[in-house]
């Protein structure tokens, strides 16, 4: 019993693992309909974790299992609202996902699986335990993106994304075993004193921390490393592309805060140089190549690396501002970004993806609410105000500004205006173009709501952006209080 | 304060939450009731800034009907709202032009009636909020909004080539703005974590950031002014826009940009300002010559009095940058008056363009013949806009010469062109539309005016007249603001 209450932080994770594997056999015994039983199971379970989450907080930050697993404020909220995303996801994606017959037991399994990894990554105090929840978000997520079996481009972009994936773990490793060498240890903690207290060579340091700011822009998806983004998002099945772009933003959040921030603070002054360099990147080629797309999926790609190359401007400025304001970012990210592939997903019905950009022409006409949310997501993408992309960016350039970064201030302005194209197109093609379909737009009561709170939730957080952005900012701080 | 109302408040969200109404209505056959709904909106609207005038305390320049609250506690921002002399005015303005172009639309507009509307009025709320903004952050979120409905207003209900022209001015408006808030964080920063643009105008910068400053506010409001050469969006933009995007962008937005010169550029970066004034008063006088040959070669009747109005901003813009008082107040009077007189010759050219569907020139002549009331009023806002004495497009254009005479003849002499370039390009028009022998069946079947038009032009007729006559309850508003802001200009901030 004593052992069991030392893990009571960590009971989210046990809860969410027990419940994977009740969900699991209970999926043996549903079939057809009945598909609706394991679905809120998903919900019930998601809805627990967040109740768990929310009751086992305390104030400070505690280490368990021997320095693996860390909790702190920042964990909490990184992962609350990564249950948020995935809740959202499912409701988004039921019935796309049914009426393709791809609302199996592995799908389930998977996405919890998934959001294990993700809070493992999020929570913890060793590589590891890192590079374990890594993994498990990893694999969980190659075998989604080919879950339609029976599609050549699904299948396609699956071993796209295992391969560069495992290239990607394995530069991480490599990485890892890197500053192993150098200072004797793999627990986060032990690895900044060694660094501080100068007792490791540097140039075996710097070395491997090439390695491992390589892995992480593999698995974040930024420039140059960012090639298998868009054949991704495009190859799998929509839903699975709301899975990757969403929540696992998050993740990475926390995984480069724990390692680059928390374990290698001393070495910033290289591993903030290796992070300009991916972000301006990212923003140029991102907002660039998405301007040639004609398939929404590879765009909101595109636009993710740029989101990124912003999230990344935001880490590399350091200090409580731009830890907290790359934090407000990634939220702003995951709900924009939840809602435009929310948006695509309700389109979409038997047969037909809603995958093409043309395919919004005339929403307006079809259903003026629905165009509007997407009005109000795209602005918000393109940070326009008052949405909270406008405060996302701002915060960002804030604090890159102090930091410092003038001309990389002005370059992402710069890009960023030229990411307003894309986004203004898809506004152009809803308003101002006559739909090339009538078809009578078919949306479920449940995600039709969703989308609608999606797209005022961007608004009302544009205008009212305190609360969320003081969130963040304490999070991070008291996180990095004690190091 | 009339019944304890925040009024600067009531102005901006008055009309949004009007126009949320009418999105309400939803479907076009509900189209009767969203027009009535936007026209009752938009007059409310329009009465609740009249205090503002009328309780406006004439003798100081500091900030009146100041409301402020914490908004965003993280950054320091504010929900800070005031007006002075200088800002009033243009709050009236504007809400005095929301019903005239709610009613301008309420027959011609017949797909999505209310979107329409609900753009107009959320778009005059947030015009308002721009020039009743104190907060840099409350500026900037109110100054990018207005981008919103007008890029749907153009691209929506606009001409044949209206996608480009949305575009187009939605993207070279982008640019000004990232470049504003650039600097706004500069200045959140040099100031220790202020967003108050009061602040803004006390702190002390040094030179070479203060020319930074400058152009990146420039790079904001040159663009909406538009000066030459950062013009080239706003005859398509124009040519392209439904009638009352065109009013609404001729009489109000233009003057967003000569609002932020006075309220961002020249007070925080007065030494700046001094030193570039050259380059300024060069560009300006660009477009009032340039451009107004431009706009005698323009075959196109919307095109003509876009130009027109780039060469009148460029009075604007000269006014400002001589540094003395009479160029300063006769350029706020000028951007009053070309607001009644470009937002009327707009809605004339409107009046045409719902009947025979062409803006060109030569499809017209000999208008006069069936439109007898419409062609007098037509010729009332031509002869504004040609500066004629007694209307208000006298008294700015006069005051600016005049200031200018001070700063050096040249200045004076080439601005002066303008009155006889702006009578050539307005009249010539005007006699090539209205006079003559009817030349066409289409204005053969003309009919004249009716009750909802007459009302309109008689309101615009009653102010350009007015102004023209008696402009002193317009320069004696902004009076005692213009004169501080000059003291203060002369200070240097370095």
């Amino acid at each position: 019993m004593s052992f069991l209450s030392t893990l009571f932080p960590a009971y989210a994770e046990i809860f969410l693992l027990l419940m994977v594997c009740v969900i699991l056999i209970a999926d043996l015994f549903t079939t057809g309909k009945s598909k609706s039983v394991t679905y809120l199971m998903m919900q019930f379970t998601l809805l627990g974790c967040s109740l768990i989450t929310v009751a086992t907080h305390q104030n400070g930050i505690f280490y368990l299992l021997n320095n693996m697993y860390v909790d702190d404020l920042m964990s909490d909220v990184l992962k609350l609202l990564s249950y948020l995303a995935v809740s959202m996801m499912l409701v988004y994606s039921r019935t796309y996902l049914m009426t393709r017959g791809l609302f199996t037991g592995e799908f389930l399994a998977l996405t919890l699986f998934s959001l294990l990894g993700m809070m493992v990554m999020i929570s913890a105090s060793n590589f590891v335990s890192l590079y374990l929840g890594l993994e498990l978000l990893s694999l969980s997520l190659y075998a989604m993106v080919a879950l339609q079996r029976d599609s050549a481009i699904a299948t396609e972009a699956a071993m796209k994304y295992f391969i560069l994936g495992a290239l990607a773990s394995g530069l991480l490793l490599y990485g890892m075993s890197m500053l192993y060498g150098a200072t004797g240890s793999l627990d986060i903690i032990t690895i900044l004193n060694a660094i501080q207290h100068g007792v490791s060579n540097p140039s075996l340091l710097v070395f491997g921390l090439v390695f491992i700011v390589s892995g992480l822009a593999f698995k974040l998806g930024v420039v140059p490393f960012h090639m298998w983004i868009p054949d991704v998002y495009q190859g799998a099945p929509t839903a699975i592309t709301m899975l990757i772009g969403t929540a696992p933003k998050l993740a990475a959040f926390g995984f480069i805060m724990r390692i680059l921030v928390e374990g290698m603070q001393p070495l910033m002054v290289h591993w903030s140089g290796m992070l300009a360099i991916l972000a301006v990147l990212s923003m140029a080629i991102g907002n660039l190549t998405a301007i040639a797309q004609i398939n929404i999926k590879r765009m909101l790609a595109y636009s993710t690396i740029a989101h990124m190359g912003f999230l990344l401007l935001g880490i590399l400025s350091g200090g409580i501002e731009g830890y907290g304001s790359a934090m407000f970012y990634a939220v702003a990210y995951v709900l924009m970004s939840l809602g435009g592939f929310g948006m695509v997903l309700l389109l979409s019905r038997e047969g037909f993806e809603a995958d093409k950009i043309d395919d919004f022409k005339g929403l307006n006409q079809r259903s003026p609410w629905l165009a509007f949310m997407m009005l109000l997501l795209m602005f918000s993408m393109a940070g326009v105000p008052p949405t909270i992309g406008f405060y996302a960016k701002f915060s960002v350039l804030n604090a890159a500004f102090q930091a410092g970064h003038t001309n990389i201030v002005i370059a992402a302005v710069f890009f960023s205006l030229i990411g307003a194209f894309y986004y203004l197109r898809i506004v152009k093609l809803m308003y101002f173009d006559a739909p090339e379909s009538h078809e009578k737009i078919y949306m479920q009561p449940d995600s039709s709501l969703l989308i609608s709170i999606n797209g005022l939730a961007v608004l009302l957080l544009g205008i009212l952006p305190g609360t969320l952005m003081s969130v963040c900012a304490v999070s991070v701080q008291q996180s990095l209080m004690l190091h | 304060m009339i019944f304890g109302l925040p009024l600067l408040s009531v102005a901006i969200w008055l009309p949004i939450i009007f126009g949320l109404l009418i999105l309400a209505t939803g479907h076009d056959r509900n189209a009767p009731m969203a027009r009535k709904i936007a026209l009752i909106g938009s007059v409310l609207s329009f009465l609740v800034t009249l205090p503002l005038y009328f309780d406006f305390d004439k003798t100081t320049s500091a900030m009146q009907f100041v409301e402020m609250k914490e908004w965003i506690k993280h950054f320091n921002i504010h929900y800070h709202l005031g007006v002075d002399g200088i800002s009033v005015l243009f709050i009236l303005l504007n809400s005095f032009f929301t019903p005239l172009v709610v009613i301008a639309g309420w027959k011609v507009i017949e797909k999505r009636v209310a979107q329409y509307m609900a753009a107009f009025l959320i778009m005059s709320g947030v015009l308002n909020g721009v020039f009743a903004a104190l907060d840099a952050v409350l500026f900037y979120v109110f100054w990018e909004a207005m981008l919103i409905p007008m890029f749907v207003i153009i691209g929506v209900w606009g001409g044949p080539n209206r996608v480009y022209a949305a575009m187009k001015f939605f993207l070279y408006t982008l640019l000004g703005s990232l470049l504003m808030l650039v600097a706004l964080i500069y200045l959140y920063n040099q100031s220790g974590g202020s967003f108050e643009i009061l602040d803004y105008q006390e702190m002390a910068i040094p030179m070479n950031a203060q020319v930074l400053v400058f152009i990146a506010f420039f790079m904001a409001f040159a663009v909406k002014v538009p000066m030459f050469p950062l013009h080239t969006w706003l005859p398509d933009a124009h040519v392209e826009a439904p009638t009352g995007g065109s009013v609404i962008l001729a009489a109000i937005m233009l003057k967003v940009g000569a609002y932020g010169f006075l309220r961002f550029s020249m007070p925080i970066a007065p030494d700046a300002s001094h030193s570039l004034a050259g380059v300024m008063i060069t560009l300006s006088l660009i477009a009032v010559v340039y451009i107004g040959l431009v706009a005698l070669t323009q075959a196109d009747m919307k095109k003509l009095v876009a130009y027109s109005s780039i060469s009148h901003m460029g009075f604007v813009t000269l006014g400002f940058f001589i540094f003395n008082v009479y160029g300063m107040e006769g350029a706020l009077l000028q951007m009053l008056s070309h607001g009644f007189v470009a937002g009327a010759l707009f809605l004339c050219i409107g009046v045409l363009y719902d009947r025979v569907h062409s803006r060109q020139i030569v499809d017209y002549g000999g208008v006069a013949n069936k439109m007898p009331i419409f062609a007098a009023f037509f010729m009332l806002f031509s002869m504004a806009n040609s500066g004629l004495p007694g209307t208000s497009g006298f008294v700015g254009e006069f005051i600016v010469i005049m200031g200018s005479v001070k700063a050096n003849f040249w200045y004076a002499f080439l601005a002066a062109t303008t009155l006889v370039f702006g009578a050539a390009y307005t009249l010539w028009m005007y006699k090539r539309v209205v006079f003559g022998d009817i030349t066409n069946d289409h204005v053969a079947h003309l009919h004249d005016i009716n009750f909802r038009e007459k009302i309109i032009f008689s309101l615009l007729a009653i102010a350009v007249l007015g102004m023209g006559l008696y402009p002193l309850p317009f320069s004696e508003i902004l009076h005692v603001s213009v004169n501080d802001l000059l003291v203060h200009l002369a200070r240097s901030k370095i």
